[in-house]
């Protein structure tokens, strides 16, 4: 072995003897298994997406016609597409961001150029919480005050849920990009005279309009993809429903959700076809939001 | 001393511009007002103290800035030279905590009057900022005519004429006068800042107050920010903050040195005309400053 620190040079064992005396087989032993171990770890992550879009295209790509997206199921027995839940889908989260996106913005400009630090760290924490809570809990607020009190399931409360989860994600993304904005940019504008409200809307927002439109746009497929606050809201619907906001209306994931549990196979073969519809909005909006920011590098 | 050599200087042009004077009849604390033509001091700061919080930044500083010439602050990093040269366009104020006493006239009108609005005195006081800061998603048409589309009032008919004066005035309109539609941070550095003085002249300020304006340009884009310094003195006011000597003993008429005392407060050890300074200054702070030997 080699000898103790401290020794003569001249005493110390020849070099090819003392490197392989330290080195260590166990080490890199060692290091193979968990190198090996992250590996299958990372695969376990990428590999579920794989199954689903796997899963969802194949069975999906089968039940995709013309007549999914053209026609409404059938009254009775199996056959038709899905229209009422493209329609209903399109007009819920259209409703839902009229509301979410103006409220949603302006809520992440107070935070961010107006609040004092306290209660900027309320809304922001607020919003967190928001976040994260539990869909159905929004479903139960939304069917409380907009559902009971009608003794009518509506398309309106679904909108309703659907704002409300998405007002915290924009509120957050819209504060965090305007963070990002140069202070410069705003004393820039101050120093020439110009009011902060107008500074705001035509020098800050405009700088991070990129950043907010990305919120907007995890926001809205975030919401095109919510179940549980519209099972009891907005309840679903056989019937094409375009603008009755008073009536229950159907939506992708409902359709997915009804049609699944059927023990018919026509039926389950249509919520696949619908599950393809909805992914693929889902998935487009985020590869388009990961173009947008990859495009902004490159360039 | 410097001398106006402006050839064809427009220099009684200050008397058409508007004054902040507020129009509620009230009367300013101040003296009575000479003649715009006649007046020499444009800004009188009085025993200014300038807090952040509980912090003194600056201490009791008293001096007078003469019109229609340039006036250098110099002085060691953290003397307050910047937070001085801020609480004339009452940016100070904007930071957390800022707090001042003592008063401020510009031309007699005291800018810290409760009848005076901070964001109106602005449009009278420019303001040219270290680092080129053009706002980025508009063209440099959009960057030059911006206080005239954004504040208050009505806009003028004529930007386009405008734009194309300030960009004159501001030596880019060659440069740039194929490209207006450009964005302004496709520009060089030294471009965008004068891009910036364009911007700044657009609203027709008065006085320009100037931070560190070529600290963050190369010598060539310096070189030309002071040229374009002495073609605008005459017809404006101009206080800049620089801690660069020799650009002030370059392009400024009077001088004024700050330093930073124990309670690391800035403080004026002394103001004159800038040749005084720095050949044969009253203070010796002064002259080690200038001779490399502090700071």
């Amino acid at each position: 072995m080699s000898a103790t620190p401290g020794t003569l040079a001249g005493s110390r064992a020849p070099f090819a003897e003392r490197l392989a005396a330290v080195r260590g087989s166990r080490r890199r032993v060692v290091d193979r298994v968990m190198r090996t171990v992250a590996l299958a770890a990372a695969l376990v992550c990428v590999l579920p997406l794989a199954a689903i879009l796997l899963f969802v295209v194949i069975k999906g790509a089968a039940a995709l016609n013309l007549d999914l997206l053209t026609k409404p199921p059938k009254a009775l027995g199996t056959g038709g597409g899905a229209l009422n839940a493209i329609l209903g889908s399109l007009q819920m989260v259209a409703v839902a961001a009229l509301v979410a996106v103006p409220v949603g913005i302006l809520g992440g400009v107070y935070v961010s150029e107006f609040a004092s630090r306290r209660s900027a760290r309320a809304v922001r924490f607020a919003a967190d919480v928001m976040v994260g809570v539990p869909s159905i809990l929004i479903g139960i607020v939304a069917y409380t005050l907009l559902v009971v009190p009608f003794k009518q399931f509506n398309a309106a409360a679904g909108s309703v849920a659907l704002a409300l989860i998405m007002v915290p994600v924009i509120v957050r993304t819209t504060e965090e990009i305007l963070r990002l904005v140069p202070h410069e940019i705003r004393e820039a504008g101050l120093a020439l005279g110009v009011p902060t409200w107008r500074v705001v809307l035509s020098v800050v927002l405009p700088a991070g309009r990129t950043g907010v439109l990305t919120g907007v746009m995890l926001a809205v497929a975030r919401a095109a993809g919510e179940t549980a606050p519209l099972l009891f809201t907005a309840l679903g619907s056989r019937l094409v429903n375009v603008g009755q906001f008073g009536q229950p209306m159907d939506a992708l994931p409902l359709f997915i959700y009804n049609g699944a549990r059927q023990p018919i196979a026509a039926l389950n073969d249509q919520a696949w076809g619908a599950a393809l519809l909805l992914l693929l909005f889902v998935l487009g909006v985020n590869v388009a939001v990961r173009a947008r920011s990859w495009g902004r590098r490159a360039g | 001393m410097a001398t106006e050599i402006r050839p064809g200087a427009d220099l009684p042009a200050v008397p058409t511009r508007p004054t902040i004077a507020p129009t509620s009849g009230r009367v300013p604390a101040a003296a009575p007002d000479p003649a715009p033509a006649a007046r020499t001091t444009k800004i009188e700061a009085r025993d200014l103290n300038l807090y952040y919080g509980s912090f003194r930044a600056v201490r009791d500083v008293t001096m007078d800035i003469p019109a229609n010439k340039i006036t250098a602050i110099i002085g060691p990093s953290g003397c307050g030279k910047s937070t001085f040269l801020r609480a004339f366009n009452r940016m100070h104020e904007l930071a957390q905590g800022a707090r001042m006493e003592g008063r401020i006239l510009l031309d007699g009108v005291d800018i810290y009057d409760r009848s005076v609005d901070a964001v109106d005195l602005r449009r009278l006081v420019g303001m040219v900022f270290q680092r080129p800061n053009p706002f980025p998603t508009m063209s440099i048409y959009e960057n030059v005519s911006a206080g005239l589309r954004l504040g208050g009032g009505h806009k003028p008919t004529n930007l386009d004429a405008i734009v194309e004066d300030c960009l004159t005035r501001a030596a880019l309109w060659d440069e740039v006068k194929d490209h207006l539609g450009d964005p302004g941070t496709s520009l060089s550095g030294g471009q965008q800042q004068r891009l910036c003085i364009a911007r700044a002249l657009a609203v027709d300020p008065e006085v320009i107050l100037m931070d560190e304006p070529a600290s963050a340009l190369d010598p060539i884009a310096t070189l030309r920010i002071e040229e374009l310094m002495l073609e605008l003195r005459g017809s404006y006011t101009i206080v800049i903050v620089t801690h660069n000597m020799q650009q002030a003993s370059r392009v400024s008429d009077q001088t004024a040195f700050f330093s930073m005392g124990e309670d690391r407060a800035g403080y004026l050890v002394e103001m004159g005309q800038t040749a005084t300074i720095f050949t044969n200054p009253r203070e010796q702070l002064t002259e080690d400053y200038i001779s490399g030997r502090f700071g």
